[in-house]
């Protein structure tokens, strides 16, 4: 079997996947459980993070109703005592950042995505690819795990701050906190192999005629983010092994009574934890820039803006780690330092917003539910951006620091990262995935009921944060100021709203597999769209292209005055021109 | 906007709440202007039947404008919340003016102790007065804090002085503060520190300066006040 690309790219050390070309019949095994097709593996990661998303809201819900309620009997859970409450609110954090967030819109969409937009058959290292997810499996199972033996899961919140984490006399939960260490520690190891195939690929493996400033924002985004995280990470697992080595062979690197210093392991975590806000944005951001411009039949506004305040948002997000620990003991002065740094990151990143929107200028926009999506990511995004203000100026951080403000400004980015933006890459890229169209109905349901709750979920928690109310307390009915019932009545308005808000996500999980075969077939390009990956079959069979595409443009080549279609796909050739 | 919620009880309250009032309205209008210029956009070019969309690049100069003078306006507005962050910051973090008592204050799982001076107004001498989840200051006095931990990281945190300071294991952290208004308020520990962390809630005792004097002989510890 003679896939053109093979030859093509047999000089880019490319031997794996060749092998593997030759099994025609694939059993079930091989071709969804062991397999090296990017396009499955993407699936995999999808899968597997979408089944911890539950279990991440699932935790939400149990600590929310426990924060309304006090004491009441959680349906489907139980008492919440403080011990679970802790563990609740770390694995919640802990589960949406490193188990969804990144496996979804980095590894999910970056497997899927990064070969379908480049015009290649499958990513540089296949098999690399494949041992990426099997490591990032073991560490889900580590972590789920982690939950079931004795003394329970990890509490010492996500970011596990020593001595709490690295002692059991303190944090109570001598295995699960090794396990917790253990499976983040692996999940790096897992996303490390992930971005280095990434970074190869778009590098090595585009399509002839494919100039780096052809190719997709969204690609560009998540080599990036792989670049950031590479770059940031190695602190963290090397702080990881240490606090490893102090929970059990009784090292002391976090412990001040043996000339350790716990505030160490904060600037480790810290100099990863920024940098990854930013590893999950730019995908999401890249993936609301795909979506624009086809539901807006627009150019994408000052393409090469985009990826500068890319660039630069990833060169300064290494400059501001400390704005999370004003008030944690390092010097004072070096508050100053950070303060311009991180209130100058504002910069780039409105610039983004501003691009967006000056995209929707002159456009002929349909509002389907993939814009939608996309749209919302901007609206809810400006407002998590223009909170986090607030925090990043060092003054007014020493009041809003570890209140439910830092929450609710942070859920308001992270929510649109984690939650706005796979939907919106799910929903605009379900037909390429699966062949069929989702219900627009319920998806437009669907829309609304997650975004309007949303909102009412976050809005009195920041009103509650300005009222001084602290985060990770299992119960206010002990400090008389926060006891009132105005605040209550907020708590239990926020946790109503919540469980209105999953609820709704059933109208999600029902679209999604009752279209899968109910669904209108997609065919190849339903949306019009410019992008290589329209060009594939939908889905892609295994080598993605019948004819492996050359590229002639830009991918957003939309509206052109000069010709009869408003859209004009990069692989067309100019001769073939309509007009 | 905060003193909305909260009492301002302390000297620096005040900047604080302005700062956050400040930022409030710069990020404030950017805020409302961009969803204002967003929604505007969404409205008004929904498809139309028969219509084509704009062919604009953006790479072209005049075009770049609408990115580029934003973009030094947004610097403006950084420009200035930095010199009020930083000139907050300074006065009550950086800066530490004469103190006119000192206390300390320490953090264990799970409880505040406070160390109050005693009669003879010295810390770490026989008088002093040690109290569990309950803190005496006098009002209009200026204290100097000595924040230390005995376990795991805690957070000081007087939510009406607009005050927090993380205690650490191993150090001694000194900040200050000046009551301005009497009263009874939370402290609450503010950094995740185990399992009681919900349940260490402490309170601050605002007193008048001959309240507070004779809540000292109250609570002069007995073998010192029998000795007299």
């Amino acid at each position: 079997m003679a896939h053109p690309i093979t030859e093509q790219q047999a000089p880019h050390g490319h031997a794996d996947a060749h092998h593997d070309d030759h099994h025609h019949e694939q059993s079930f095994w091989s071709k969804y459980v062991f397999s090296v097709d990017h396009k499955i593996i993407g699936m995999q990661y999808m899968f597997t993070g979408m089944f911890m998303a539950i279990i991440g809201g699932f935790f939400a819900y149990a600590f929310r109703m426990q924060l309304a309620f006090p004491g009441m009997s959680v349906p489907g859970w139980g008492h919440v005592s403080p011990a679970e409450y802790n563990s609740l609110v770390t694995n919640h954090g802990t589960i949406m950042i490193f188990w969804v967030a990144m496996p979804v819109l980095i590894a999910a969409f970056g497997n899927f995505l990064i070969p379908l937009m480049l015009g290649c058959d499958d990513m540089v290292f296949p098999r690399l690819n494949r041992l990426s997810y099997q490591i990032f499996l073991l560490s889900a199972i580590v972590l789920l795990a982690s939950f079931v033996v004795e003394n329970g899961g990890f509490g010492g919140a996500w970011t596990a701050y020593p001595p709490l984490s690295a002692k059991a006399e303190y944090s109570l939960t001598p295995l699960g906190s090794t396990l917790w260490v253990i499976a983040v520690a692996l999940e790096f190891v897992a996303f490390l192999m992930g971005g280095i195939n990434f970074i190869t690929t778009m590098m090595n493996s585009r399509a002839p005629g494919m100039k780096m400033w052809d190719i997709p924002v969204v690609v560009w985004m998540i080599v990036l983010a792989s670049i950031l995280f590479m770059l940031s990470v190695g602190p963290l697992i090397a702080g990881a092994i240490m606090l490893l080595f102090d929970q059990t062979i009784g090292t002391g690197f976090f412990d001040p009574a043996r000339g350790g210093d716990p505030v160490l392991w904060q600037h480790l975590f810290w100099f990863f934890g920024h940098p990854e806000v930013y590893v999950v944005l730019l995908p999401a951001i890249g993936i609301v820039c795909e979506i624009v411009p086809i539901f807006a039949r627009k150019k994408l506004f000052a393409y090469k803006t985009v990826l500068f305040t890319a660039f630069a948002t990833g060169v300064l997000s290494f400059f501001v780690w400390a704005h999370h620990q004003f008030i944690a003991g390092i010097d004072p002065r070096m508050a100053n330092v950070f303060t311009v740094t991180t209130v100058m990151i504002s910069v780039p990143l409105a610039e983004m917003m501003f691009v967006i929107v000056a995209t929707l200028y002159g456009g002929q926009i349909t509002l389907s539910v993939p814009m939608l999506w996309a749209l919302s990511f901007i609206g809810e995004f400006i407002i998590g951006g223009i909170t986090g203000i607030f925090l990043g100026a060092s003054g007014s951080d020493i009041y809003f620091h570890d209140t439910y403000f830092v929450l609710a400004h942070f859920h308001y980015t992270f929510f649109p990262i984690a939650i706005i933006g796979v939907y919106a890459g799910l929903t605009h890229w379900y037909p390429k995935m699966f062949g069929r169209m989702l219900n627009e109905t319920l998806g437009k349901i669907h829309f609304w009921g997650t975004i309007i709750p949303f909102n009412m979920i976050f809005i009195p928690l920041f009103l509650l944060g300005l009222a001084g109310q602290h985060r990770r307390i299992w119960s206010y009915v002990n400090f008389p100021e926060l006891a009132s019932p105005e605040m209550q009545n907020l708590r239990v308005f926020a946790t109503v709203s919540l469980v209105i808000m999953l609820l709704f996500q059933l109208v999600f999980i029902f679209n999604f597999f009752w279209s899968l075969t109910r669904g209108k077939k997609a065919g190849r390009n339903p949306y019009n769209a410019n992008t290589l990956e329209w060009v594939a079959p939908s889905p892609p069979g295994h080598g993605n292209f019948a004819e492996m595409p050359t590229v002639y443009r830009g991918p957003y080549e939309y509206s052109r005055p000069d010709r009869d279609e408003d859209f004009w796909p990069q692989n067309v050739p100019a001769e073939s021109s309509s007009s | 906007m905060i003193e909305k919620y909260l009492v301002q009880a302390s000297t620096y309250a005040a900047d604080i709440d302005n700062l956050v009032s400040l930022i409030s309205w710069l990020v404030g209008f950017w805020g409302f202007l961009v969803l204002i210029v967003f929604f505007g956009l969404i409205i008004n070019f929904r498809r139309r039947e028969g219509q084509r969309a704009a062919y604009i690049t953006g790479e072209e100069k005049h075009q770049k404008r609408w990115i580029t003078i934003p973009h030094d306006l947004v610097l403006v507005c950084d420009i200035i919340i930095i010199v009020g962050a930083i000139n907050v910051w300074y006065n009550v973090k950086q800066n530490l003016p004469e103190a006119d008592a000192k206390v300390r204050v320490i953090g264990q799982q799970w409880a505040w102790s406070f160390q109050h001076p005693g009669l003879d107004g010295k810390l770490d001498t026989d008088d002093d007065i040690r109290t569990v989840d309950e803190l005496h200051v006098e009002v209009g006095k200026l204290y100097h804090y000595k924040a230390e931990s005995r376990d795991v990281l805690h957070s000081f945190s007087v939510p009406v002085f607009r005050l927090k300071q993380d205690v650490i294991p191993g150090r001694v952290i000194s900040g200050w503060f000046e009551p301005t208004q009497t009263g009874t308020f939370d402290i609450q520990c503010a950094e995740m520190c185990g399992i009681g962390h919900g349940l260490m809630p402490a309170r601050i005792v605002i007193e008048s300066a001959a309240a507070h004097k004779a809540w000292m002989e109250a609570n002069t510890p007995t073998s010192v006040a029998s000795a007299k």
